[in-house]
């Protein structure tokens, strides 16, 4: 559990040296945005190659492990928040991103999703959110809107989708944000700022399923007529839980942007200071000595 | 009976006591039973203790039994010398749990039926009104289980000295009030006047080694896991396993570790894995039902090949079940609970002391073979206490490690034929090329492949690692005959039992040997040659005979050797074998 540090500088990466296997998605699926936002952020912030892990569960945007090259790892399907807790806790010296869609985050991983928010893990989660189910083609998700048509729903959604953005809010995620895979310069922003954000910042963001849900975020893209509408940072209160509530009643198309934003003492920190704070008790007693004691206590 | 020096041990000593104390779980029946096992500790006797808990959030009938000895201790006692009813109820429904003329005392406040019948002795002390005379108007019933403490030491000549001292111990850190009325209410009991039976002083411990230590089995697992390396672990609440994660998540921090309690079992394996994952030898624990909730990352694991500790304490089972009561049926959930072929190691421990030496082999199996290890304890080990030599740390001590070395150009985490390599994060690529860690199907690289002749590879170079490790197995040592009538064979907290009955078999003029398999899973080579030794096997077990009328480590003997001869002894009364019960078992085998 000690802290790490790397011998070795931080070089900046080249976009290269962080392409790795060709992605296997549809043609011109949103998630290849996200990629390429992914390496533009990742080379601006020169974080160390070999600090970076990406985690993902199952799901299409969850092969992302795959097209990064950089540690990574590919867990079952909802559980690649409490894993990458595990590597965000027990190694504090990493950059710990997470990668999945709105099955994996919202449905199978949902309970997941209110815990790692509360406890504040140290990691950016991105979230890519397509209305629906595609790697087992075309099941209604968690976030199909009501009335849409899929293999599980021949007569159209009929349960009430959930709001990823109130829930966020209300189990306590310390920074909130909406992008669109198609607005490129807006989702580097975000990226950017979940990844500096200490603590867990997740990014909600909308990748259209060419395949399944063509169409589907045409009203949020101005150039097929929609409008891409921004929060006012200036305007909004972004550490305020009922402000954020407020923006998180109408997503369709809803705004973009920063939702809420606030500082908390992460997990990370908090595990830390008892962790110290045992230690320095303890003195100058070795770790075998502690458990020497430990036994005589039993005696 | 008061206050007179013990006597001079003579050969009419005492060598074994059994005491049941039935009562209400409130009034600390089983902190009399942790006080005869600490002083047992520390005076060279041997103790073993049973009890039962309501699984209710405060009170009901609650039952505490503590075997003490002289020499070697096997079982918590078939049959009680004496039973402490507080209650009418207990009076009642424990009378039957003692043996021809055995004692039997009562709260005479509380107690009023008497049955005269097998020579038992009854003798009536009022515990609650002399515990309240004792100590003051204000006591209500408290303290009225330190007062058959001191009643107990005067009965059977214990070291008051040393019991004072253990009490002074337990209740000095409070506060010096409770000492002060702990220490009347011992006094009381200590000085009460029986008149009925005569002293029964217990010989002296023939166990003389030194830095002897008495606690529990899951007390035991959690030390055996820091000293073999454990530094991360992550858990759910549930009996019997919660006392493991709340042992760990106070002493962890102290060496520079961490325990985190998460949301549910599936987070909580998820946790673990990603602190193996990230370098650290993690564990997480649970009980049957929550085990198979971690089930299908334990697949995981078994296929991305992450080094993992897994803790099951096993209770009464199927659902929510018999969730404070021992039983052994999460055996084959252990081997085979996940999907697909997913290759695992499952040890189980004996006792209470090898509970610690199961965890240390553990780490270091997990760490050399890359897969989850299994620690198979039960309700019964989980939760007595024994007292038993400390552990050589200068000998078992394993420091954790954190290998973030930079890996070369030929580095192949998944090698056919050689163990699995790791590259945590953290660690550079010389070649700048970074692994993904999959639960797809890859090659030796850890690329995704679908291709069929890999998938099969693979899946033996899993199944290889156990076939070798079963290999390298000592054969467990026999107790008793090494060949004859009979072979006795168990795993887990049956050891006692059946090493017990093997004894009296062998005294009754049978030819009897025994053996406790500690490696469930796989299971040492050459069984089968041991098994051909012997006219008879017989497998106690703690679980249902099944549709196929084998226990669990039976049915999987018989697939092992295909011996015909092999027969299940089956109990699941949520309560551990008697000897008696596998004796008989036995003679009818040997005897047809």
């Amino acid at each position: 559990m000690s802290d790490t540090t790397s011998a070795a500088p931080a070089e900046k990466l080249t976009k290269k040296q962080l392409k790795a296997d060709k992605p296997t998605w549809c043609p011109a699926c949103g998630d290849f945005a996200v990629l390429a936002s992914f390496f533009n952020v990742v080379q601006k912030l020169g974080i160390p190659h070999e600090k970076i892990v990406c985690v993902a569960g199952i799901g299409c945007s969850s092969r992302f492990p795959y097209f990064v090259n950089t540690h990574g790892i590919h867990f079952i399907h909802g559980r690649a928040l409490p894993l990458a807790t595990g590597i965000s806790l027990s190694r504090p010296d990493l950059h710990v991103f997470v990668f999945g869609g709105d099955g994996d985050g919202f449905s199978i991983g949902g309970n997941h999703l209110n815990h790692a928010a509360r406890k504040n893990v140290n990691l950016s989660y991105v979230v890519m959110d397509n209305f629906v189910y595609g790697l087992t083609k075309n099941q209604t998700s968690p976030t199909t809107p009501i009335g849409q048509r899929s293999k599980t729903d021949p007569r159209g959604a009929i349960d009430r989708p959930i709001n990823p953005m109130a829930q966020l809010v209300s189990s306590g995620a310390t920074f909130i944000a909406r992008t669109h895979a198609s607005q490129v310069k807006h989702m580097n922003e975000m990226f950017e700022r979940a990844i500096l954000h200490p603590g867990f910042g997740v990014v909600e963001t909308l990748s259209e399923c060419t395949m399944f849900n063509p169409g589907s975020f045409d009203d949020s893209i101005p150039r097929k007529g929609g409008v891409f509408d921004l929060v006012n940072e200036e305007e909004q209160d972004l550490e305020s839980i009922a402000a954020a509530m407020d923006l998180s009643q109408d997503l369709s198309p809803g705004k973009f942007g920063v939702y809420y934003e606030t500082k908390r003492p992460t997990k990370n920190e908090l595990e830390r200071e008892w962790l110290t704070d045992a230690r320095n008790k303890a003195g100058d007693l070795s770790e075998r000595d502690l458990l020497r004691q430990r036994f005589a206590s039993l005696r | 009976m008061s206050q007179i020096a013990s006597p001079p041990a003579t050969s009419s000593d005492l060598r074994n006591a059994v005491i049941r104390l039935a009562g209400n779980s409130q009034d600390g029946i089983q902190s009399v039973g942790a006080f005869l096992g600490q002083l047992a500790g520390t005076t060279a006797q041997e103790v073993m203790t049973y009890m039962t808990i309501p699984s209710t959030i405060s009170g009901g009938p609650s039952i505490f039994q503590v075997h003490l000895g002289s020499g070697e201790v096997l079982h918590p006692g078939d049959r009680a010398d004496t039973l402490i009813a507080f209650y009418q109820h207990s009076y009642d429904g424990h009378l039957d749990t003692l043996k021809d003329g055995g004692i039997c005392f009562y709260d005479s406040d509380e107690v009023e039926e008497l049955k005269d019948e097998r020579g038992i002795i009854h003798i009536g002390v009022p515990f609650t009104s002399a515990t309240i005379e004792a100590i003051g108007g204000s006591a209500k019933s408290r303290g009225k289980n330190i007062f058959v403490l001191g009643l107990m030491c005067a009965v059977y000549q214990l070291d008051r000295e040393k019991m004072t001292g253990i009490i002074a111990k337990k209740f000095g850190k409070k506060s010096e009030d409770i000492l002060r009325n702990a220490m009347l209410a011992f006094d009381a009991g200590y000085a009460w006047p029986v008149h009925d039976i005569e002293h029964m002083p217990m010989a002296p411990g023939e166990n003389d080694a030194a830095n002897r230590i008495s606690t529990d089995g899951n007390t035991m697992i959690a030390l055996g896991l820091i000293a073999g390396g454990v530094r991360f672990g992550a858990g759910y609440p549930i009996t019997p396993w919660t006392t493991i994660m709340e042992f760990l998540r106070s002493e962890l921090p102290k060496y520079n570790g961490m325990f985190i309690q998460c949301e549910d079992e599936l987070a909580a394996v998820s946790l673990a894995l990603g602190a193996s994952y990230s370098g650290h030898l993690a564990i997480t624990g649970s009980s049957g039902p929550g085990l198979a909730l971690k089930a299908e990352a334990l697949g995981y694991a078994s296929m991305a090949e992450l080094p993992l500790i897994v803790v099951n304490i096993q209770r009464g089972g199927p659902s929510t079940g018999l969730p404070t009561s021992v039983e052994q049926s999460d055996l084959l959930q252990a081997i085979y609970g996940s999907h697909g072929d997913a290759p695992r190691i499952v040890l189980a421990p004996k006792n209470v002391e090898d509970c610690f030496y199961t965890a240390l082999e553990a780490c270091r199996l997990a760490k050399k073979y890359s897969t989850p290890v299994f620690i198979l304890s039960d309700q019964a080990i989980a939760t007595r206490l024994e007292a038993f030599e400390e552990p050589d740390l200068e000998t078992h001590w394993q420091d954790p490690e954190l290998d973030l070395s930079e890996r070369g150009a030929d580095f192949k985490p998944y090698p056919l034929d050689q163990l699995t390599r790791h590259s945590p994060p953290g660690a550079r690529s010389s070649e700048g090329k970074y692994p993904v860690v999959t639960g797809l199907e890859h090659d030796e690289w850890g690329h995704p492949s679908g291709n069929p002749n890999n998938h099969e590879k693979m899946t033996e170079k899993r199944r290889n690692k156990l076939v070798n490790f079963a290999k390298s197995l000592p054969l467990p040592e026999v107790h008793g005959e090494n060949e004859g009538s009979l072979l006795l064979v168990g795993w887990g907290s049956t050891y006692g039992p059946i090493r017990e009955a093997t004894d009296r078999l062998n005294t009754l003029g049978h030819k009897v040997g025994s053996i406790n398999i500690r490696h469930v899973h796989p299971l040492p080579d050459g069984l089968g040659e041991l098994f051909e030794k012997y006219d008879h096997i017989l497998v106690p077990e703690m679980n249902d005979s099944g549709v196929y009328g084998y226990g669990q480590l039976a049915t999987l003997l018989r697939g092992k050797t295909c011996n015909p001869k092999i027969e299940s002894i089956n109990k699941v009364q949520g309560i551990s074998f008697r000897v008696l019960e596998i004796t008989s078992a036995a003679e009818k085998l040997i005897i047809g």
